[in-house]
Parts: C-alpha cells; sequence; structure tokens
C-alpha cells in the first residue's frame, strides 16, 4: 500500500491510470454539503474510506473584493473589509484601518486603540465561539452549536449597541473611531466577561475529556511546525503544532504591547491541540479585555485627518493577527485618493491549502473534522 | 351470525394470545392495534424527541404549529405526502422502489411476538426472540438495496457502512441475548438469587416465556448473577443503539460527511418510510431488552411490594401517569399569553389536557385498569429506553467508523463471550450446589 503522503496533487485534467483500479472512488464534496463551511468544494479520492488526496476548488463566493478597492476611495473601501471574514468584521476593519493610517503616517489616539482592542478582542471570543459549536456540530455533537450561539449572541449585542450592526459592524474609520463608547459600555463588556467565564467552562465539560471526542481529535489532521511554516499556516493551526507565532506578541500593533497575556501552544498539532489552543485564547482574550476596559483613557477618538485621503506614493505591508490566523493588507497608493491596488492575505486561504496534506491518509470522516478545525470562512478565503 | 359471535367470544375466555388461539378476528384486531399504536408512538416520539432535544440545547423547540407544536408532525407527515416523488435518473427504479419497503416490513413485523403483557401479543412464538432477532437484521438488506439503487456515492458509502456496522453489532447483541436465554433456564441460589429450583427449568426462547421465567424466579434478569445480567444489559444497550443507527452510532445517514447516508436521494413519502421504519426499529429493540432484562410487562418490585395494597397502588399508576400529564398540560393552559391571538391556541391545549386526563380517567376504571397494567409497565419502560436514545443524540459526538468497529469487535465481542461462559459456568455451579443441597 502507497503512503498517501508521498502522491502527488491530484491532477484532475489528467487522471492518473494507476490509481484508476476499482479500489479508487472519486468523490465530490460540496459546494452544496452540510459540512464544509459554505460553498468549499473538495474533491476526494478515497480507497475505501481512507483519503489518498484533495483537491479544494474555491471561487464560489469571489466577489472581487481587491478589485473593488481600486474603483473606491479609501474611506469608501472600509465597509467593504468587513464582507470578507465576515463572522470576525472588526478584525478585518482594524486591519485595514491600521494599513491605511500607516500609509498616511497617523496613528489613533489612546482611547479609540482601547476600544478597538475590546472590541477586537469581543470579535475573537465571538470568532471561535462560532468556530467551536459548528466544529462540534460537524463531528456530531449537536448541542454545543446552541450552547455558543447563546453566548456569542450577548457579544453581538455589544457590538449592536456600540454601531448598530451585529455582524459587519464597519465599526473603526481610518484614524479611530466614528463613534464613542456609548454610555453603559465597560459595565457591559465586564458583565459579558464575568457572564461567559462559567460558560467556556461548560464547553469545555461537554468535550474536552469525552472519549468520542478524544477519539475523533487526537492524532486527526496532524500537522508538524515545519510543514506549517512551509506551507505558510498561521494562526490557532500554527501555534497548536508547537510554533509560538502570535503577530499580537511578535510585531505588535494597536496598543497590544500594554496588555498582558500568553500565547498558548500545542505539542502535536493535532485536532484536539488545536482545540485547547482556541478554548485557552478565548480565556486570554478575556484577560486583555479585563485589562483594557479597566484602563480606558479619555480623550479624543479620531486623529486628525484629512477630508480627503491622498495618501503618499508608496506601498504597505501590515499584518494583524485575526481570530483565524494573519491578516495582511498591501496597499499600493499612487498618490490618489483610491488605492492603485489592495491585496489582502487572508488566513483562511492561505490555511486551506495545509487541508490536503493534513487529510492524506485519514478517513472520510476525518476530512470534515480538519475542514471544522482549519476554521475556514469561504468569504474571506473567496474574496 | 351466531357462530361469528360465539367464535368472537370463545377466545375471551382463553389465556392464550390470540395467535396462539388460532382466533383470526382477535388477531386481526391485535394488528390492527399494534399498527396504530405504533404509528401514534412514532409521531408522538417524533414531537417528543425534537421538544427534548430542544430543551436540552436552550431552545424551545416546535411553538408555532398547534400549541407548544403539538401538531407539527401532523403538518410534517402531510408535507411530506404532498412531496413531488423524486426517482433519480441514473437509479434502478425497481430496487429504489422497493427498499422502503422491505425496511419498514421488517421493522413491523418485529411486532408481531412483541409481549405487551401475558396475552397481549399478536403472537407467542416458541421461537420469538431468534424471530426477532432475524426479521430485525432484514432491514439492514433494504438499506443496502436503497443505497445501491440510488446510483450516488455517498448512499453507497452510507449502506456500506450501514451494513458493516449492523451485522458487527448484531454479534455482540446475540451474545448478549444468549446469556439471558441462557438464565431463563439457570436457578441462582444463596446470594445469586432466591429462586425455587422446582419451578420450570426448561428455557426458553419465546418472549412471553422469558418474562414467566423472569416472573417465576422472582427477579430481572438485568440483577440475575450480578453483575452479569447487568453487563449483558449494557452489552445490548450499546449494541442496540448502533443496530439501530442512531447517535453516537450514527455513521450511516452521518450529516456532517454523507449529507444523510443511505437515504440521501430519496424525497416525500418514501423518505418517511425510512423514519417511520427508523423509529419503529427504535421501540423493537427497546422491547428486546425491557423484555429480556427489565421483566418486560412485570411492574417494579413484584417481590419486595406485595400484597393487595401494592396491587392496588401499582394498578393506579397508568391513569395517574395520564392524569398527571394532563393536569400539566392544564397547568400551561394557564400558563398562555391572554392576549386574543393565542385563544384558538389556548382552546387547543386545554382541549388536548382535557383528552389526556379522560384518557386518564378512563384507566382507572377498575374493569380497565386491570388489563392495560401489562401493557402500562411495558410501554413506560420502553417510553425509558426512548428518552435514553434522545439524550444520547444531545451529548455524544458522533465515532468515526474504524472506530465503531473498534468498539464492535475488540470491547463488546470478547466482554460478551466471556460473559456467556461465565453465565453458564455461574449456572452450572448452582445447578451442581442445588444438586448437592437437595441431597
Amino acid at each position: 500500500m502507497t503512503d498517501p503522503k508521498t502522491l502527488s496533487p491530484l491532477d484532475l485534467e489528467t487522471p492518473d491510470k494507476t490509481f484508476l483500479d476499482a479500489n479508487e472512488l472519486v468523490i465530490n464534496m460540496g459546494p452544496q454539503h452540510p459540512a464544509t463551511h459554505g460553498v468549499l468544494r473538495v474533491i476526494l479520492r478515497l480507497d475505501g474510506e481512507k483519503v489518498m488526496g484533495l483537491e479544494c476548488v474555491i471561487g464560489y463566493l469571489h466577489r472581487g473584493v481587491e478589485k473593488i478597492a481600486e474603483n473606491r476611495t479609501y474611506t469608501m473601501f472600509n465597509p467593504y473589509v468587513d464582507r470578507m471574514d465576515y463572522v470576525a468584521a472588526v478584525s478585518n476593519a482594524l486591519g485595514y484601518c491600521e494599513a491605511v493610517e500607516k500609509l498616511l503616517s497617523v496613528e489613533a489616539p489612546p482611547r479609540a486603540q482601547y476600544i478597538r482592542v475590546i472590541l477586537t478582542e469581543l470579535n475573537r471570543i465571538a470568532s471561535h465561539q462560532l468556530w467551536l459549536g459548528t466544529h462540534a456540530l460537524d463531528i456530531g455533537a449537536i448541542t454545543p452549536l446552541f450552547y455558543t450561539f447563546r453566548d456569542r449572541e450577548e457579544i453581538l449585542k455589544i457590538f449592536e449597541k456600540y454601531c448598530g450592526a451585529r455582524l459587519t459592524t464597519h465599526a473603526f474609520r481610518i484614524g479611530g473611531l466614528q463613534y464613542e463608547a456609548y454610555d453603559g459600555f465597560e459595565q457591559d463588556v465586564k458583565a459579558f466577561v464575568s457572564f461567559v467565564k462559567p460558560k467556556i467552562d461548560e464547553y469545555e465539560e461537554l468535550l474536552t475529556t469525552n472519549r468520542i471526542w478524544l477519539e475523533r481529535t487526537k492524532n486527526v489532521g496532524t500537522i508538524s511546525g515545519k510543514d506549517a511554516i512551509a506551507l505558510g499556516v498561521t494562526g490557532p493551526v500554527l501555534r497548536a503544532s508547537g510554533v509560538k507565532w502570535d503577530i499580537r506578541k511578535a510585531l505588535p500593533y494597536a496598543n497590544y504591547k500594554n496588555f498582558d497575556f500568553e500565547i498558548p501552544t500545542g505539542q502535536n498539532g493535532d485536532t484536539y491541540d488545536r482545540y485547547i489552543v482556541r478554548m485557552v485564547e478565548m480565556r486570554q482574550s478575556l484577560r486583555i479585555i479585563e485589562q483594557a476596559v479597566e484602563g480606558i483613557p479619555e480623550g479624543p477618538i479620531m486623529a486628525k485627518v484629512p477630508k480627503v485621503m491622498k495618501p503618499p506614493v508608496g506601498e504597505i505591508y501590515h499584518s494583524i493577527e485575526a481570530p483565524k490566523g494573519e491578516l495582511g493588507y498591501f496597499i499600493v497608493s499612487d498618490g490618489s485618493t483610491q488605492p492603485y491596488r489592495v491585496r489582502v492575505r487572508p488566513p483562511s486561504f492561505v490555511n486551506l491549502q495545509a487541508l490536503d496534506l493534513m487529510c492524506r491518509g485519514q478517513l472520510v470522516a476525518d476530512v470534515i473534522a480538519v475542514i471544522g478545525t482549519l476554521d475556514i470562512v469561504l468569504g474571506e478565503v473567496d474574496r | 351470525m351466531h357462530d361469528l359471535i360465539e367464535y368472537i367470544q370463545s377466545y375471551l375466555s382463553s389465556n392464550l394470545t390470540p395467535g396462539g388461539a388460532g382466533n383470526w378476528f382477535w388477531a386481526t384486531v391485535y394488528v390492527l392495534a399494534v399498527f396504530v399504536g405504533l404509528s401514534v408512538a412514532v409521531i408522538a416520539m417524533n414531537w417528543l424527541e425534537r421538544k427534548i432535544l430542544a430543551h436540552m440545547q436552550v431552545r424551545l423547540g416546535p411553538m408555532r404549529v398547534g400549541p407548544h407544536g403539538l401538531l407539527q408532525p401532523i403538518a410534517d407527515a402531510l408535507k411530506l405526502l404532498l412531496k413531488e416523488d423524486i426517482i433519480p435518473e441514473g437509479a434502478d427504479k425497481v430496487v429504489f422502489w422497493i427498499a422502503p419497503f422491505i425496511v419498514v416490513l421488517a421493522a413491523f413485523t418485529v411486532f408481531v411476538v412483541v409481549p405487551f403483557g401475558p396475552t397481549h401479543a399478536i403472537t407467542d412464538m416458541n421461537i420469538g426472540i431468534l424471530f426477532m432477532l432475524g426479521v430485525s437484521s432484514l432491514s439492514v438488506l433494504g438499506i443496502v438495496t436503497a443505497g445501491w439503487a440510488s446510483n450516488s456515492h455517498y448512499p453507497l458509502i452510507g449502506a456500506l457502512r450501514s451494513s458493516a456496522q449492523m451485522v458487527s453489532y448484531e454479534v455482540a447483541m446475540g451474545l448478549a441475548v444468549v446469556s439471558a436465554i441462557l438464565m431463563t433456564s439457570l436457578h441462582g441460589i444463596g446470594f445469586y438469587g432466591a429462586g425455587d429450583a422446582a419451578a420450570g427449568a426448561s428455557g426458553t426462547l419465546s418472549m412471553i416465556g422469558i418474562v414467566q421465567a423472569q416472573q417465576e424466579q422472582q427477579m430481572w434478569f438485568i440483577f440475575k448473577f450480578f453483575p452479569l445480567g447487568l453487563v449483558a444489559f449494557f452489552i445490548f444497550a450499546v449494541a442496540m443503539v448502533a443496530e439501530t443507527n442512531r447517535a453516537p452510532f450514527d455513521l450511516p445517514e452521518a450529516e456532517s460527511e454523507l449529507t444523510a447516508g443511505f437515504h440521501t436521494e430519496y424525497s416525500g413519502f418514501r423518505w418517511s418510510l425510512f423514519f417511520l421504519a427508523e423509529y419503529s426499529a427504535m421501540i423493537a429493540v427497546s422491547s428486546i431488552a425491557v423484555t429480556l432484562w427489565l421483566g418486560g410487562w412485570l411492574r417494579p418490585f413484584p417481590n419486595a411490594l406485595q400484597g393487595p395494597t401494592w396491587d392496588l397502588v401499582f394498578s393506579l399508576f397508568p391513569g395517574a401517569t395520564f392524569v398527571f400529564l394532563g393536569l400539566m398540560t392544564f397547568y400551561n393552559v394557564a400558563r398562555m399569553p391572554k392576549h386574543p391571538l393565542f385563544k384558538i391556541q389556548t382552546i387547543g391545549l386545554a382541549g388536548f389536557g382535557a383528552l389526556l386526563g379522560a384518557i386518564g380517567l378512563v384507566l382507572l376504571i377498575p374493569q380497565v385498569r386491570v388489563r392495560v397494567n401489562d401493557i402500562f409497565w411495558f410501554s413506560a419502560k420502553v417510553a425509558g429506553f426512548m428518552y435514553l436514545y434522545i439524550w444520547y443524540r444531545g451529548t455524544f459526538p458522533r465515532y468515526r467508523f474504524d472506530q465503531l468497529m473498534k468498539v464492535g469487535w475488540k470491547v463488546l465481542l470478547p466482554v460478551g463471550l466471556g460473559l456467556l461462559i461465565l453465565t453458564a459456568g455461574l449456572g452450572m455451579r448452582t445447578e451442581i450446589w442445588e444438586a448437592v443441597v437437595r441431597r
């Protein structure tokens, strides 16, 4: 039996004749499939239930976000970034706003920075909660989904109170914030922190020591730190493989250097480690929020930014640690009001290319688990 | 005409099942009663599963169709009946058409021997338990044909998984059943039971016989040769979940992997047949478990709480349960919103409560309650299993295929074999012991 890990990538145009025996089955999973998190299409080559290789076909949700940017002013493009990773819209906006701010050489005032961090970390928790619910659902546990959605609702309520929108928040502006934090924002955030702490324990009670959960996730979709770096994988997936790389610590942006938090890492790089890493990350985010909400300074919320933005000619790459990994914006300015080119480095898109490697030699059921554990959002993969 | 009435009346004095007495009229009545009862049970189960699961998951479940969603299963059934009947173009039409019927047939036929009471069974075969296991495993045939005839990848994988799963868990299931059957002929003494050795020492495969053996030995088999009976029951309880393809062993229809497994290509009425079969199969295997280990129709504590007073108390249970449910309903009627828009809903709920209460009151009539007591206890025990099924579904993630096989072949099978040997050995020991004591 050949080791699937040594096989070449799937070539769909000219199928390899040596694999066309009766044992091989090529099946198409998606784009209409309950567990591919949207419109991901995966072409699987199976030997019985064993995955010999797979190929992702993407682009079903392509909206040309990067092209749209070329025809919009810098301010006008701001809401579009929310539509990429729509479960972590605040992070997208933070990355974009900071990139343009860097290009303009302005910095958001401290008060804005603090509120940005609070909202971004809240969004990280929301994103991880959504990931946990759907991941558990893919593995067959239907109950955690409802628990996580119940608690995510509290975060969305804070967003709604802050900016009127729940999902695509458009919370930040280039140079700071559009809205002052509403009265009672601090109390709401504090109440949420104390509300959600026992809830995270509750999720863990359901899963962390569950025998079936352990069997389904341990040694499933393993990826070594070396492979992960070679493939450009970032975020919790990389950290679960033992690589301590978090842009919040490595290349601090916003005002993350003011806060005390830890970067959880795993050892085995399997699905279970990624689960644990994300669970710890949620707790660490709560820690950051607790510190930030205590220290919100008084002051303005907008820096001095010209009404008509004309950044100097040049280019900038700025990346942040989105819930799913490194989210980078590469913006080229030609000195006009519109960017010459915007290129987004979405974490989901890059992480998705590890799917083939992680799934080889596993069973069909594991493909679902691995897609879930990669935590992809197709809006971000296709853009 | 007179002959006919005489024929009908002649059965009433017999203490056999209608099948055993060879009375066609009553056999037909029983068949219809079981069929209708089963259909009602499946409908009720549908509603209860949604509601119980919903409450486990901090949501309300169906609330719109009828008060508290009571009419939801009926609305669903209507929807399924009115849906377009799709047969995929590439499908093998005849096989595709037959498959759901095989499954339903297998699921319903097993109820021929299910003993709801000493005389409340359609018939009493001397190989009853064998018949049940045999016929219920026929349903795998329907599932495989359904998967094959669909001519599609996901159903095929689902069907193959299903057949492998059902076949391998039947082995463990069979071993557990055999150990229970052994117990019918073995009398424990001392710590292992207070049985009267003189009472019929021959084993039986008849479903009614097995329950009667538990009655004679004054011990449910779950407690016999403690903990052997308990372990056998546990093996069966695990295997029966796998056998009926329910969570956490619901791989054949693993929603997130295979969309819907073997019935992916089925829709409308044909799909509802699979649904019906799944739930009646759940009830069927639960009845086997109840019959073999939980004393079938026997009421709880038959030996500890004896005497006419206790008999009276326990015979009031069926009526009391329904009256209690009726009162609960009326409590919820009082809690309904007082808005005019809810008037119809409130009246409907009150009507449902009145119906439950009326059933409860009828069941309290002395002549009735004596007759329904057996059926009530049997159904109550089966209902307990149904609750377990829902509970599992709300709690467990799904096993992977190879892990499922590992549990079946590497855990349940060796334990089942060891159990069988131990049960037989222990039985031998007590038999020899008895012989020594008697001399």
